[in-house]
């Protein structure tokens, strides 16, 4: 036991030394950072240049309708020719300049924007949605519709989900979020098992292809040996994963403070303030009401837990296989079709969270998360929709169930394989050994 | 510690790589394990090492079935040698003695002494990739017997090694012998068997065909030849005795005069006359090599079957 923990320290501490961990370990949360704060960033500063726009309408049906807002500018210069409203860009004196042509009878749904640079998104699909609406009730009056009903019908929606349990409790749900959610740690939970595992194997060829396999083997068994790698990688990304979670926090507190807002929860719902702040800078009540509605639907620690029983139980699964293939090959050339079987399931429990993310409780996310090889990845899909804690605690069993399995069938592989040289092995040959 | 190797079988898959092999290797001896490539050496010293388990017979060591606790009192050279690339030696050395049961304090203390006596203090902070192959094979045999093992096996130590540094290593191999490690020596270099193994053991195809005192097998393998070297002025004389003698002469050119290289089970005879002839500068019994006694060996015993 001694000795695995020695084994555990040595392949910890020289993997949590290399320069490569140490800069996966800060670039993972700026970038993380990144994602949220650019935009928050040009929604503060960037993104509200001024446009100035000018409104050449000579059918003359859009009297009132352009009304300038905190960004756009609109000026009416009606009765000018197409040439000159073009004039009007080049010279410099308009940003952007709406040209709408003159119509006979109906009011015109086509128009032409000129400009010298590219038009944002949010002055195109305002002008749109300008005149949409304008020619929508063009033609309600037309087919004589009352212009007070007009006026009534305007109407905002506010749909509140309600999710219920069993016990009656009732509970405010949030798909986009919880989608969001879903992807974002199936994508970690994946990427995190490719790349914690592809480093067991690549530290088992590596003991074998230099050969220290046999020294150290003549000192410890094969399994502590196994075992000890297998533990000590997975808590090199377990600290990967909590000094993320740190850091990131740690960020996010920063650039708050810097910005001054200082309620500690809202800085949680990262996403959720980016969308409020995008789209309003002075937060009213309402908002910051949703945003803690939302907090306090996610259940942030059960997410967390979730993510590192099934990440510990889906790399230990996935890293003994991997550890088996190490030991089977002796260079990464002819890994290829060993890998393969081992990635498999792996990149179909990824493909199939795309669809269990849209039905989180559909029979195929129920059977992909019990399957041990898919349930990982597919399990914390499900997580932040909540799952019913005894489908948590089955598939966690299972997990473990199979991973005891398979390391016996791994141990015996890498046993014979790691001291075999020279020779080409067929998967006849592999299974041969498990009767050894 | 005494090692007793009784009557061990091991079969892989298509071929039995040792074939009811018995051996026993004294305590404080080197002994020299020799076979030809494939004959079943590294099988052997995979199971004295516990890396693999014999399919029927048993080791005693001391009396002792082999056993975990005995993986501590072992060291082991492989032949097919390897450190970690990019950890620094030091650091590696401490780790590889720690494996073997040394608290980390006295595995420093004593790597210290004995990078002292390689003269290599200062590749103690180096990362092993940054060596060279021979230094490498330094670092390897010092991390070999830095627990001071009771038991040592050397699997082609020599291999990669200058004439200095071999040199260094036979004498560090006879010191820890004298010191009282049982010394197990799996080589092709039949000069350095001659020069330090005490008795050894041929094997073949997975065999035993031959073991014993490295002296005691030269003596009962010897050809009754003999060698002469003498002085004389008139020379036609001795070359008349080939008439009746077996015998071939010719010039001897490091000490001069002629060199007569007799088959025959007495010299007495031959020495008598030409002691009348001529000045004896020097006579001996020419024993056979053990690179002659091992393909001798190996090739009547491949003929036969």
């Amino acid at each position: 036991m001694n000795k695995i923990g020695l084994i555990i320290k040595r392949e910890y501490l020289t993997r949590v030394k290399k320069r490569s961990f140490i800069i996966m370990t800060f670039l993972g949360p700026l970038l993380m950072a990144a994602i949220y704060i650019i935009p928050i960033l040009l929604a503060l500063h960037g993104g509200d240049e001024k446009k100035t726009i000018a409104v050449v309408d000579q059918s003359h049906w859009y009297e009132r309708q352009f009304t300038n807002t905190e960004n756009e500018t609109f000026i009416r210069l009606d009765d000018i020719s197409i040439d000159s409203t073009k004039k009007l860009v080049q010279d410099g004196l308009f940003d952007i300049a709406l040209y709408i042509p003159e119509t006979q009878l109906n009011i015109p749904s086509s128009a032409v924007v000129y400009s010298m640079k590219q038009v944002p998104m949010n002055v195109e699909s305002h002008i749109k949605d300008v005149m949409k609406n304008e020619i929508q009730v063009q033609k309600l009056l037309a087919s004589g519709v009352d212009p007070d009903i007009l006026e009534k019908i305007k109407t905002d929606v506010s749909l509140t989900v309600i999710r219920m349990d069993e016990e009656g409790g009732e509970k405010e749900t949030f798909s986009e979020i919880q989608f969001i959610i879903g992807m974002i740690l199936s994508i970690l939970i994946y990427v995190f098992i490719m790349m914690f595992g592809g480093q067991v194997m690549q530290g088992v060829s590596e003991e074998k292809s230099s050969r220290i396999i046999e020294v150290i083997v003549s000192s410890v068994k094969p399994f502590q040996l196994m075992m000890g790698k297998i533990i000590g990688v997975s808590l090199v990304a377990l600290t990967q994963f909590l000094m993320w979670i740190l850091l990131t926090g740690a960020i996010y507190l920063g650039f708050s403070a810097a910005l001054g807002i200082s309620n500690p929860e809202a800085i949680s719902a990262g996403t959720v303030m980016t969308q409020e702040i995008n789209s309003n800078n002075i937060m009213d009540n309402e908002s910051v009401q949703n945003i803690l509605n939302i907090v306090k639907s996610i259940d942030f620690g059960a997410i967390i837990l979730g993510f590192m029983i099934f990440f510990l139980l889906g790399y230990l699964l996935y890293a003994t296989l991997f550890a088996a293939i190490g030991a089977i090959v002796e260079d990464n050339t002819d890994s290829q079709q060993f890998t393969l079987p081992v990635t498999v399931p792996l990149i179909i429990s990824m493909l199939s969270a795309i669809y269990v993310v849209n039905n989180p409780d559909g029979p195929l996310a129920l059977w992909l998360s019990m399957i041990p090889f898919t349930s990982p990845v597919v399990m914390m899909v499900r997580i932040p929709f909540g799952v019913p804690i005894w489908q948590v605690i089955v598939s966690a069993l299972l997990l473990l169930a199979t991973f005891v399995a398979m390391t016996w069938v791994a141990a015996k592989i890498y046993r014979t394989g790691i001291l075999m040289y020279g020779k080409k092995l067929t998967y006849k040959e592999i299974f041969k050994w498990l009767k050894y | 510690m005494k090692i007793e190797v009784n009557h061990v079988s091991k079969r892989y898959a298509d071929h039995l790589a040792l074939n009811d092999i018995s051996l026993n290797v004294p305590e404080q001896s080197i002994y020299g394990l020799l076979g030809p490539n494939g004959a079943g050496k590294t099988t052997l010293i995979r199971i004295l090492n516990q890396i693999t388990g014999p399919d029927t017979g048993q080791v005693l060591i001391d009396g002792i079935p082999l056993c975990p606790k005995h993986i501590e009192r072992i060291g082991y050279l492989p032949e097919e040698r390897g450190l970690y690339k990019k950890m620094k030696v030091g650091e590696q050395a401490v780790y590889l003695a720690q494996l073997k049961g040394v608290s980390k304090t006295e595995a420093e203390k004593r790597l210290r002494q004995w990078f002292e006596r390689f003269q290599i203090n200062e590749w103690w902070n180096k990362t092993v990739e940054e060596l060279s192959k021979g230094m490498q094979q330094k670092i390897q045999f010092i991390t070999t017997v830095v627990h001071e093992p009771d038991i040592l096996i050397f699997d082609e130590p020599f291999s990669g090694f200058d004439p200095i540094n071999a040199n260094l290593l036979k004498e560090s191999i006879l010191e820890l012998r004298n010191k009282g490690a049982t010394i197990l020596l799996s080589t092709h270099n039949m000069s350095s068997v001659e020069e330090l193994c005490d008795s050894i053991s041929l094997i073949n195809k997975g065999e035993k065909i031959l073991e014993g005192k490295v002296a005691d097998i030269r003596r009962q393998h010897h050809t009754s030849t003999h060698e002469i070297t003498v002085l004389a002025d008139d020379t036609s004389r001795i070359m008349a005795l080939t008439d009746d003698f077996n015998l071939k002469i010719e010039e001897d050119e490091i000490q001069g005069g002629l060199k007569i290289t007799l088959v025959d089970d007495s010299p007495k005879e031959l020495l008598m006359k030409i002691m009348e002839m001529g000045t004896l500068l020097s006579y001996q019994e020419v024993l056979p090599s053990m690179n002659d006694i091992f393909i001798q060996e190996v090739q009547s015993k491949n003929a036969k079957s």
